[in-house]
């Protein structure tokens, strides 16, 4: 599924808001996802997982052209951890088959 | 602070005009279609922010952590999320921002 595809079914779900409504406010969601990833910020939905970032400490690389040693700097870098209903629910597990869990909020 | 189902709901209302309801019903509309097409076994490809993948993994050995008991981890089906290159840039760039910000702070 491709975000104008996921833009198709929303719009044809929410009848009451137009198409283009509906593009802006999925071009306006993805958009405050990336935004606050980008500003170091988590994302937190509960159900479907947490977005954060994980750091990657600098280390040394090579110049492909050159064979160069290069120091490349650390970076963070964005994860995803899927919530316990979108576990499941990929798995195929209703959720009495599964154990007990706490979930961030 | 973590970004939120309701922050989100909030900008559309916000910035859109949708009504709260409508905000909100959207967002939650919006995780739950990605979840159903994971759920149908298809990938999920989002331009500008990620693609969320599906694998296979195979049953493998585990161990109880407080007991030590082995257990095996059965064969499932696990959701990967990959960053696309517009996200992993602007996080680089924050990451550049975070390290001046701390040798300024150093």
């Amino acid at each position: 599924m491709t975000k104008s595809e996921l833009i198709e079914v929303l719009a044809r779900k929410q009848s009451q808001l137009s198409y283009k409504d509906v593009e802006t406010a999925v071009k306006a969601m993805i958009e405050h996802m990336s935004q606050s990833l980008s500003q170091g910020e988590r994302i937190e939905i509960r159900g479907f997982g947490s977005f954060s970032l994980h750091f990657r400490p600098p280390r040394v690389g090579r110049n492909p052209k050159t064979g160069d040693a290069v120091t490349l700097p650390g970076k963070f870098v964005p994860h995803f951890k899927p919530g316990k209903e979108l576990r499941e629910r990929v798995n195929g597990l209703t959720a009495d088959m599964t154990s007990r869990e706490v979930e961030p909020a | 602070m973590a970004l939120t189902k309701a922050d989100m709901a909030e900008r559309l209302f916000d910035e859109l005009g949708l009504n709260k309801r409508e905000a909100k019903e959207l967002v939650e509309l919006f995780f739950e279609e990605i979840r159903g097409a994971l759920e149908d076994g298809e990938q999920v490809k989002l331009s500008g922010f990620g693609n969320f993948d599906l694998r296979d993994k195979n049953q493998r050995p585990g161990r109880n952590p407080k007991t030590g008991e082995e257990i095996p981890i059965t064969a499932r089906r696990v959701v990967t999320f990959r960053p696309g290159q517009k996200l992993k840039t602007r996080v680089e760039e924050y990451s550049e921002r975070f390290a001046a910000s701390e040798l300024g702070r150093a």
